[in-house]
């Protein structure tokens, strides 16, 4: 017996697993028998409130150990084992969900627990800790939950690999007869877990008896009406909408048993829930993203202050109610222009006129109501830029619904996370988006750009095409515009900066940044402008402006030549360019290529406006060799708010060498804070003066509304009420202009203090003989050291240009006369001078360095033999 | 001795310093109860420092040598102890990257040197108690001119065309010049006491560079040519090894051309987060790697035109 006992008791060296928490607890079953349950509980007198961490199956309570490390002071926390699992007592029988959520009941009652209790419930534990919480609502704060599910989404059969695990062969072979299912959950798992934590979570199922309950548990999920636990199921389902708390959503969005489809399902029953997606985590989210534990510990303690201080009143819905009155629609030139007959656009050789536009949109977005898009759904767009593309994205705002931008600068697998991500209810795209559509496994109806063969609308279960959805418009009414405060945009940043962020604009926003561009520019009616830049192909309309879109792929930068470029512009008689600095890079090298007629098209052009990426002064003063009558702008701004700040040549020039890139004065009705290195955090003072380096905070009506299902990421963002923490570092001169030094999260934190890249960058590049270069930090934080890796002039090919974008760096230590030059110019004490033959860039401007992915691959390399 | 410290040397044989000297073993109880007798402080220093020989003789010298010391000095109430150690004590082989002073391991620390080196500094700091502060300090590849150990043994590899970089000689390793390592001892000596005691400091000039860079500056500052060959690192281990069986199959005792050991540390990042160091020392290094290789080059200048001219 005593050999039994030894096999049952928690093993004292878990990783991460405090043996003080862990603790037998005798309670009554939801028969009265006594059982014997393991509870880890870090024993706190719960002065504010007590966490029920609820598992799932086939984990224990070990899953929670982080939170219980990082609970907020004054909560207990209480996690069980479930009865059969974990350490707890095994059973002969299985036991339904009703009689699991009794056993909780009468193990808390046990325990002492009597609230405020905020439950915490993993993948099955997900259903109990809401059993628990829709039995104890005169005790309950609040419910955090984690990939998990209630109920399947209509026409879903429910998760795939469960679903197999249900077949009862696949059950006792995989689920007791061997750890297959035990091992397989923490398999899931991206990065790999590392060995002793996975060797953790299987410790308490080492033998089929051991794992008889794992069996039982898969079996007691209802998969379909008539089980014995799908009513109950069922009702704890519809119970869920009830629950008035607060609630909060943590989700590891790679998982192959709760996908997507769960989190919305969840979201529709709790629409008050904060959400974040852990983007790469998988099922075990609790461990591929262990800072999950630190959001928890944040919102806990949140939930204490929301009750201490009354709300404040919401300076947003001021801001709202007094704009609404003169809110000017982003579709208002389109009505104005509905009789216009003169050019609103050109594309690929075809040019629409503002009358036909108009029309386009009105019938367009009639026909999206008729076919079921409702105000505040999602539209995916996987359309070129082009008169279709603009259409749509009006007929989807005119229709109240919410435009999905994800461009192919994010990559197959970012625009497949971005679109999945967002939830989108329905997707237009043309036939190649469509079968990609198809391959990324997006949700949502289907609705093709243009009418295809009967055979391919199936295969590609397309629901409408464009322009029978025009053509029901005679029989529809016009759906209600939406306000000023609606949805309309969902975008993504470059993930050049980690993986890209769903940006939620309201019509307000959008319309206040319009307003600023068209300001700052002095845009006139007859301002037509070329949209070399992929996010002002659609802006046409909203600037009342007509638009051209040069006939390259707008999405791929770098193939814009200088042809191209006049060509676009004679075709409207184009004033005004918008366009990256990638595209101005080739622009630059083709222009040598320019027939008289190009060039003097060219020289009609009175305004550059450069947007995306820094640029170059010295690709400014080429770009303006090839348009001589042009006036070169660039705007500092972000997907989160553009523009910021404007800067002209003349002014770059004027500012000449300093700390960093001289981005220019903030825009008018933009205000700039600088958050200082040295007070980091919501508690450190907003500085307005100048001189003083770090992070930058702006202001302004046209700033994004909110991060889409990045609950931690919109709190670490708006940390400073008002206020946008763009995570770019820089300062204020004497002369209240923006000089930015690099990220955030590329600031070298040396024992001296930190160091920021970018005016480094700029004195090493300035060396001749170097192309371009990246200052990174190796090293534990507080005690890095400065590294310079370098792209000599005579390294192999274009280092910025179309080469390999991944992969080893191949880095080599700079000889000895390299070395010493970088020493005398750079400014900060340089650990080592390694060279390498490009740089790895960004896909969407291809002109962000990663200086993240620079920093890994040489500390990998300086750490010598063994370094990881 | 420069600010006017009343110093007694023990050691084997004499360096005919000008100060008092006290001839003899380190553990031998009797001599060196009289060298400490009467001190304020003691700066240990003496050790059996090589990549080879037996074990016994590292044990003698080391432990059995540190532990007599510590034993007299507390007999004769001497009040400060600072041991000097080694940072690989701790070192096991992985890079070190910004680390601070890991516990000594008399285990995991590779050779005889190491091991015994790490088993003294824990045997002296378990010594330490009120009224007696012990503190260890671990300098880190002191060199400078004059050196005989490595940076002779470098230059003369060089010279012969024997040097080659192991790998790419990209690891990062830091180095302590030799008056700066001297600097810091006197400073260990000043801080041990009731603020500074019972734990380890690695000493470095912290500033570290590219293996491949320091052996080129070496070379450059004795004017021979910089290594051009690289050896594949697998090789350089497995040479390494095939010599430390060859010396201890053979008892050889002179210094082998390179061991495991050495090819180990030439190829792996070591360097050091010394805020703890200078903030407990008051101690900053003052002459570093550039007036340091200048004084390199300097002394090789005058040494080969001495030699020319004998």
């Amino acid at each position: 017996m005593s050999a039994v006992v030894a096999d049952h008791r928690v093993p004292d060296d878990l990783p991460g697993l405090d043996p003080a928490w862990s603790r037998t607890v005798v309670a009554p079953d939801a028969e009265g028998r006594e059982r014997r349950w393991h509870v880890l509980d870090n024993g706190v007198e719960p002065t504010h409130g007590t966490l029920l961490c609820v598992h799932g199956n086939p984990t224990w309570s070990y899953l929670w150990r982080g939170l219980i490390a990082a609970a907020p002071a004054g909560w207990r926390v209480v996690a069980p084992d479930h009865l059969g699992m974990g350490f707890s007592e095994r059973l002969d029988t299985q036991r339904t969900v009703e009689q699991r959520v009794a056993d909780l009941g009468r193990l808390t009652e046990a325990m002492g627990v009597t609230g405020p209790v905020v439950t915490v419930g993993h993948d099955w534990g997900g259903i109990l800790s809401l059993g628990w919480a829709l039995a104890h609502r005169d005790q309950l704060r609040g419910v955090v939950l984690g990939n998990t599910a209630v109920a399947q989404p209509p026409g879903d059969l429910g998760p795939p690999l469960i679903r197999l695990a249900h077949l009862p062969g696949v059950r006792s072979v995989g689920c007791v007869a061997t750890p297959v299912f035990v091992r397989a959950t923490s398999a899931l798992s991206r990065p790999a877990l590392d060995r002793g934590v996975r060797d953790a979570l299987a410790s308490p199922y080492r033998t089929p008896g051991r794992r008889r309950s794992v069996g039982a548990f898969v079996a007691d999920i209802p998969f379909s009406a008539g089980h014995p636990s799908y009513d109950v199921v069922s009702d704890l389902a519809d119970g869920v909408r009830s629950l008035d708390v607060p609630a909060l959503m943590f989700w590891g969005p790679r998982d192959p048993v709760f996908g997507e489809r769960y989190l919305a399902d969840l979201r529709e029953r709790l629409p008050q829930a904060q959400v974040h997606r852990f983007e790469g985590a998988s099922h075990l989210v609790t461990e591929d993203a262990p800072h999950y534990a630190e959001l928890v510990a944040t919102w806990v303690r949140e939930l204490d202050e929301s009750q201490a201080v009354p709300a404040t009143p919401d300076t947003d819905t001021e801001v709202a109610a007094a704009t609404a009155s003169e809110h000017v629609p982003l579709w208002a030139a389109l009505d104005r222009r509905a009789d216009d007959p003169g050019p609103a656009m050109s594309a690929h050789g075809t040019t629409v006129s503002w009358a036909a536009l108009s029309r386009r949109v009105t019938e367009l977005a009639a026909g999206l109501a008729a076919a079921g898009v409702r105000p505040g759904d999602r539209v995916g767009l996987l359309v070129e830029p082009s008169a279709d593309l603009t259409s749509v994205v009006y007929a989807v705002w005119r229709a109240g619904a919410v435009v999905v931008v994800a461009d192919k600068g994010l990559g197959f697998a970012g625009m497949r996370r971005a679109l999945r991500g967002a939830s989108i209810d329905h997707l237009v795209a043309g036939r190649a988006g469509l079968a990609a559509a198809r391959v990324m496994g997006l949700p949502g109806s289907r609705i093709a750009v243009r009418p295809l063969p009967p055979a391919t609308r199936r295969l590609l279960g397309v629901d409408h095409d464009l322009d029978e959805l025009a053509g029901r418009a005679r029989t529809t009414p016009m759906p209600a515009a939406p306000g000023p405060d609606a949805e309309c945009a969902v975008v993504f940043t470059s993930g050049a900066t980690g993986p890209a962020k769903g940006v939620v604009y309201r019509h307000r926003q959008v319309r206040a940044q319009v307003d600023l561009v068209r300001a700052t520019y002095d845009l006139q009616p007859d301002d037509t402008f070329v949209a070399a830049f992929a996010p002002f192909s659609i802006l046409g309309p909203a600037l009342g402006l007509g638009s051209v879109v040069p006939d390259i792929d707008v999405t791929a930068p770098d193939t814009l030549t200088a042809p191209l470029l006049a060509d676009a512009a004679s075709a409207v008689d184009a004033r005004v360019v918008f366009a990256s600095p990638a595209a101005l890079r080739r622009v630059v090298a083709t222009s040598a290529d320019l027939s008289t007629d190009q060039r003097e098209a060219l020289s009609r052009v009175r305004l550059l406006m450069s947007a995306g990426a820094p640029v170059p002064a010295a690709l400014l003063a080429d770009v303006g060799e090839v348009l001589p009558g042009a006036s070169l702008h660039t705007p500092y701004g972000m997907t989160e708010v553009l523009p910021v700040t404007d800067v002209s040549y003349g002014q770059i020039r004027r500012a000449g060498a300093g700390e960093g890139v001289c981005v220019g004065r903030p825009l008018p009705g933009v205000e700039i804070a600088v958050e200082p290195f040295e007070h980091r955090g919501s508690d450190a003072a907003l500085v307005l003066a100048p001189g003083v380096t770090g992070e930058i905070c702006v202001r302004a009506a046209h700033v994004k509304d909110h991060y889409d299902s990045l609950w931690d990421t919109e709190r670490t963002a708006s940390r400073h009420p008002g206020w946008h923490a763009t995570g770019d570092v820089g300062h204020v001169d004497d002369e209240g202009r923006l000089w930015i030094e690099g990220r955030s999260a590329h600031v070298v934190s040396t024992a001296a203090g930190p160091v920021t890249p970018v005016a480094v960058e700029q004195r090493v590049e300035s060396l001749d003989g170097v192309r371009a270069a990246a200052v990174v930090g190796v090293g534990p934080r507080d005690a890095q050291v400065v590294v310079a890796v370098v792209v000599r002039d005579d390294g192999a090919a274009d280092g910025r240009g179309r080469r390999r974008r991944r992969g080893p760096l191949d880095l080599r230590v700079a000889d000895h006369e390299l070395a010493e030059d970088v020493r005398r110019v750079a400014g900060v004490p340089v650990a080592a001078v390694l060279c390498s033959d490009r740089l790895p860039l960004d896909i969407r401007h291809a002109s962000k360095v990663d200086r993240l992915e620079v920093a890994r691959q040489a500390a990998r390399s300086l750490a010598g033999r063994g370094g990881r | 001795m420069a600010r006017g410290d009343d110093v007694t040397v023990m050691q084997r044989r004499s360096a005919g310093l000008d100060c008092r000297e006290v001839l003899g073993d380190v553990a031998d109880p009797g001599a060196v109860d009289r060298a400490v007798r009467g001190q304020d402080a003691v700066l240990h220093l003496a050790a059996k420092v090589d990549v080879v020989g037996p074990r016994n003789e590292f044990e003698h010298a080391n432990i059995r040598g540190t532990a007599t010391l510590v034993s007299a000095a507390r007999a004769a109430s001497v009040e400060r102890f600072v041991q000097v150690s080694s940072p690989s004590v701790a070192h096991t082989g992985r890079p070190l990257c910004g680390a601070g002073a890991e516990p000594a391991d008399p285990v995991g620390a590779r050779g005889h040197y190491s091991r015994t080196k790490a088993a003294a500094e824990l045997l002296a700091l378990a010594a330490d108690a009120p009224g007696f502060a012990v503190l260890a300090v671990r300098p880190h590849l002191v060199w400078g001119p004059g050196d005989t150990q490595l940076v002779a043994r470098l230059v003369s590899r060089a010279r012969s065309g024997r040097l080659p970089v192991i790998g790419r000689g990209t690891a990062l390793i830091d180095t302590t010049y030799v008056d700066d390592a001297a600097a810091a001892l006197v400073a260990a000596v000043d801080a041990c006491g009731p603020a500074a005691h019972g734990e380890a400091l690695v000493v470095s000039g912290g500033d570290p560079r590219p293996v491949a860079e320091i052996l080129g500056r070496v070379c450059r500052a004795a004017g021979v040519a910089p290594p051009r060959r690289h050896v594949p690192v697998p090789l350089a281990l497995a040479a390494g090894r095939a010599v430390d069986l060859a010396w201890a199959a053979t008892r050889r005792t002179d210094t082998p051309p390179l061991t495991h050991f050495l090819a180990e540390q030439l190829t792996t990042a070591h360097w050091f987060d010394q805020r703890r160091t200078r903030e407990l020392l008051g101690w900053t290094p003052e002459v570093g790697l550039d007036a340091g290789f200048d004084a390199l080059a300097a002394w090789y200048s005058r040494t080969e035109t001495s030699e020319a001219s004998s």
